[in-house]
């Protein structure tokens, strides 16, 4: 973009071409500008919103009691007076469930990746920056993970470990932290050896300043959006382990449980059934398209 | 400062087990001097060690063999000066003026940098960072909060110039500094470098690939080939009466204006052989068209030319007696093998 | 090359030991004593006492996971506790039926998504890019156990279509190759063929976007090519990428095969680690996972190397 300065003040020198000024100051007033114009994103951000506010708010936007069971309401179809979403196979209320379902649901979908990120991203940093035998070490150790197909992995700890939410968001953890050391190294690598990060170096700065000012700040961006995009996968798979009899366990409510206990009325009330999965579907769809927003927005490739 | 036998090879591994199979012998055995006040050019071909040199010099990579000694102390020893000692003398400026300043600080920061980590107060790093933008023409209330990409080319490096200065360095290494630049504003950088010598006395490594700038900026020239110094001296010398065949044939394809004064040796023909496992002898012979038998069992060492006391080149047709047809007689009593020229005292 | 190939293999042996320390460590994590893990609640002391023995329970860790690992590279996976029968038996036939069902979702999935991310990476931008791309997010969104009972609901219960369960009449585990059992095969096939076909379509959709942008092919353009000898450059660049993802994904299905099993009572593997899971069958459980991540090792073992063979610059130790 060839555009002469504006600014050719005196003891300013008419260099080359300026870029032309684009923004307020900033990276991130950046990111917030362009997310602000991409409406699908948008809407998916507020779907989204809505989610985690109905599981919040649940006890209050409730209209009845979770755990409360009744024989005549067993399988009552969707559009009943008072049951708007149905009852499932005890007679529970289903919007309740779906309500209150969202908490669990959403928790152990999401706190892996929390986990996950901390501990990747500790680990990718000391790999990528300090290279070496270090560097050996530590990715040989996450390959041996990355030898088991993901759904497997994280069965097989939840399947030793028993079923529990604890449990599965510790199997989950141990299933992302892998990708997320990967990614974190690769960038990290990539970064160090450029030429500010050298420059830095030249100045006498010690390691951990160069970590926490130059690199952090460059690898963070790219390992969030990479983060981000995992959440969806977390969801399914934590709801997933619950379907499997690995992660809730009955009467709490939680989206895979509630699928996997309703999953033999498929035949009776086979709409019933599938509510549960529509509310998985939505949260992971918002966090997928939440995330190619985002990385739109932050223009990182990978 | 002074530079003794510096040596840098890079292993390349291969094979099943990834043994080391060869070397890049990336800077081979390179000594020099660097008198206080002046600015030393360093040319040759990409490849040829010059920024492997640089970063030996300021301890971005260890050396294998070698040693760096600045007014006498030699660096990273225990009794001599120490490497945070080093980096306060001693700072560079890199080619890439976009990837070699950090994308997510604004400038300020970035200058501010350095000071700081040698424990600086931010209130007066800041200053200082501000008064040096002023120094390096950049408008401070303009440019100070400005992110890299929201500058141009020529304004980031003088950006880089800037950080370099914050640390108040007496050498200042100039990789390639306004190479990646435009003609017009190279000019003005190189202008720019030229009066910050003067009001800082600075000392100068000015690494480049192109010749006219080198020749403008610098007051003696080293060339360097596959990772060996093969001749060094003042500009004017060097220019006018190159001694060493590659320093000639880099030379003659220099573009000339002045058409009397366009030379007629042949340019350089063929690319550099890969500094992996490079000739024998002098690494020049295949590509010289002056080669002898001589040339490909003996490498010459850096021999002081007749004549020039400060012009020195390894070539065994400026060797007496080294057994090349063209080289001088013997009983000149005036040409002595010397792998280094004589230290001399600080210019003014 | 042939360096290359052999240090390839030499570097997955490491990785498939790796793997057996972590399968070994199931038992060890699992809460109690690990001999309780392995053996029935009711067992006499004394068949106890002899596992013990056999099993090393009395030696250190080390000890026992050479043990076991001797015992495993022999053949013997231990004995289910739910079936008293040796757990290698048991896992032959789910294996292959696993295998069937996977290869039939990967000829679903792998050419629908290259076809759609090669479309949409070629008109980038367009309305019919974006239609690829809504559907290769909703299938890598879509929980797959739901979508399958989903299907059930409609092909089965609502429309009668096709058969809800298992993989040929009266639940037998036994393939043969008619129409009775491939109507059995359908729903499970296209449910499990969601997520790969969802992630090629991005990676190849990606790659090829990218590498429109690139110069040569404007070059190529420039020279007067026709355009399908266009395409066809691109999509020889394009090919080393999307094999890459088509074989991570292959191994993918092995594992994501468990949840669509256990919707459709498809007797596999992932149909014997839920039997695993409710009853807390630890030898089960360790013998099949064992098995699908060797395998899953083997395909990222022969598409490293494949496709080192397509572009020599990929090599990676």
């Amino acid at each position: 973009m060839a555009e002469p300065t504006g600014a050719t003040a005196l003891g300013t020198p008419a260099d080359d071409t300026v870029p032309r000024r684009t923004s307020p100051r900033g990276y991130w007033t950046n990111v917030a500008k362009r997310l602000r114009r991409d409406k699908l994103t948008l809407f998916f951000a507020l779907l989204l919103a809505l989610v985690f506010l109905s599981a919040i708010f649940a006890p209050w936007l409730a209209p009845a009691d979770p755990y409360a069971t009744s024989m005549l309401k067993r399988l009552t179809p969707i559009g009943t007076p008072g049951y708007p979403l149905g009852a499932d196979e005890l007679g529970r209320d289903m919007l309740t469930r779906l309500l209150y379902g969202g908490r669990l649901s959403l928790l152990m979908g999401i706190l892996p990746v929390v986990n996950a990120t901390v501990a990747g991203c500790i680990l990718g940093l000391i790999a990528g920056f300090f290279g070496g035998r270090v560097n050996m070490a530590i990715m040989r150790a996450m390959d041996v993970f990355y030898a088991f197909p993901s759904v497997l992995l994280a069965i097989a700890i939840a399947g030793a470990l028993g079923a529990g939410v604890v449990n599965t968001i510790v199997s989950l953890t141990v299933v992302f932290i892998p990708p997320i050391t990967r990614i974190t190294e690769s960038v990290t690598t990539r970064i160090r050896k450029q030429d500010f990060v050298e420059a830095a170096r030249a100045t006498g700065a010690g390691n951990l300043s160069l970590i926490r000012v130059h690199v952090l700040g460059n690898v963070l961006a790219p390992v969030l959006i990479y983060a981000s995009s995992l959440v969806s996968i977390s969801i399914i798979l934590a709801a997933g382990l619950s379907f499997l009899g690995l992660g809730a366990t009955p009467p709490e409510p939680e989206w895979g449980l509630m699928l996997n206990t309703l999953r033999d009325a498929i035949f009776v009330s086979p709409w019933v059934a599938v509510v549960p999965g529509v509310m998985i579907f939505i949260t992971s769809m918002s966090f997928n398209m939440l995330s190619d927003g985002l990385r739109h927005a932050m223009d990182v490739r990978m | 400062m002074e530079v003794r036998g510096l040596v840098k090879h890079f292993p390349i591994r291969g094979g099943l087990f990834q043994r080391q199979v060869a070397a890049v012998q990336a800077v081979d055995d390179v000594s020099f001097t660097v008198r206080r006040g002046e600015t030393l050019g360093i040319v040759g071909e990409s490849g040829c060690g010059k920024s492997t040199t640089a970063r030996l010099l300021i301890r971005l990579i260890e050396p294998d063999a070698g040693e760096v000694l600045i007014d006498d102390r030699q660096v990273g020893s225990k009794t001599g000066l120490s490497l945070k000692a080093l980096r306060r003398d001693m700072q560079m400026v890199f080619q890439d003026s976009y990837s070699s300043l950090n994308p997510r600080l604004p400038i300020l920061d970035t200058i501010t940098y350095g000071p700081i980590v040698h424990g600086m107060p931010k209130s007066r790093a800041r200053e200082k960072a501000l008064d040096l933008l002023r120094k390096v023409g950049l408008d401070p209330d303009t440019y100070a909060l400005r992110y890299p990409h929201e500058m141009s080319g020529g304004q980031r490096q003088r950006v880089n110039i800037a950080r370099a200065l914050a640390l108040d360095p007496r050498i200042v290494i100039l990789d390639e500094a306004v190479s990646a630049l435009d003609k017009s504003v190279q000019a003005q950088v190189l202008n720019l470098l030229m009066e910050l010598r003067r009001e800082l006395s600075l000392t100068y490594l000015f690494i480049s690939h192109d010749l006219e700038v080198v020749q403008f900026i610098s007051d003696r020239v080293l060339v360097m080939y596959l990772g060996k110094v093969v001749e060094l001296g003042p500009v004017a010398a060097l220019y006018q009466a190159p001694q060493h065949p590659y320093t000639k044939a880099l030379l003659s394809a220099m573009p000339e204006m002045d058409v009397d004064r366009r030379k007629q040796e042949p340019p350089l023909t063929g690319d550099p052989p890969t500094p992996i496992n490079p000739p024998s002898g002098c690494r020049f012979h295949p590509r010289c068209p002056f080669a002898e038998p001589v040339c490909e069992r003996v490498e010459p060492l850096l021999t002081r030319l007749a004549g020039s006391p400060d012009h020195v080149s390894a070539c065994h047709m400026a060797i007496a007696g080294s057994g090349h047809s063209a080289a001088p007689e013997t009983q000149n009593s005036s040409t002595s093998r010397i792998a280094e020229p004589p230290k001399e005292s600080a210019r003014p | 090359m042939t360096a290359y190939v052999i240090r390839r293999f030499l570097y997955a042996i490491p990785i498939a030991l790796g793997v057996a320390v972590i399968i070994f460590s199931l038992v060890h994590i699992a809460p109690g004593d690990p001999l309780s893990a392995l053996v029935p609640a009711d067992a006499p002391s004394s068949v106890v006492e002899r596992l013990r023995r056999d099993y090393g329970m009395d030696r250190p860790v080390p000890a026992q996971f050479v043990l076991w690992l001797g015992r495993t590279l022999s053949g013997d996976l231990g004995v289910s506790i739910a079936t008293g029968r040796p757990v290698a038996g048991e896992l032959t036939r789910a294996v292959a039926n696993t295998l069937l069902l996977a290869v039939c979702a990967s000829l679903i999935g792998f050419p629908l998504g290259i076809l759609l991310g090669g479309v949409a990476g070629y008109f980038n931008g367009r309305a019919i890019d974006r239609i690829a791309t809504a559907t290769a997010i909703t299938g890598v969104s879509v929980p797959h156990y739901w979508l399958g009972m989903l299907l059930v609901i409609v092909f089965s219960v609502e429309l009668n279509l096709l058969p809800a369960m298992g993989m040929g009449p009266g639940g037998s585990s036994a393939w043969s190759w008619d129409w009775t059992h491939l109507r059995h095969l359908v729903l499970p096939a296209v449910t499990l063929s969601v997520i790969p076909m969802g992630i090629v379509t991005r990676t190849v959709r990606a790659t090829v976007a990218e590498i429109m942008n690139e110069d040569f092919v404007e070059a190529l353009r420039a020279k007067g090519m026709r355009e399908s000898q266009v395409v066809r450059h691109v999509a020889k660049n394009a090919a080393p990428t999307a094999l890459a993802v088509i074989g991570l994904q292959l191994g993918y299905l092995l594992g994501g095969s468990i949840l669509v099993e256990v919707v459709f009572a498809w007797p596999g593997t992932g149909f014997m680690l839920n039997t695993a899971i409710i009853r807390r069958d630890l030898p089960l459980l360790q013998g099949t996972i064992l098995v699908l991540s060797m395998f899953f090792v083997l395909v990222n073992l022969l598409v490293d190397i494949l496709q080192t063979m397509l572009d020599p610059r990929m090599q990676r130790a």
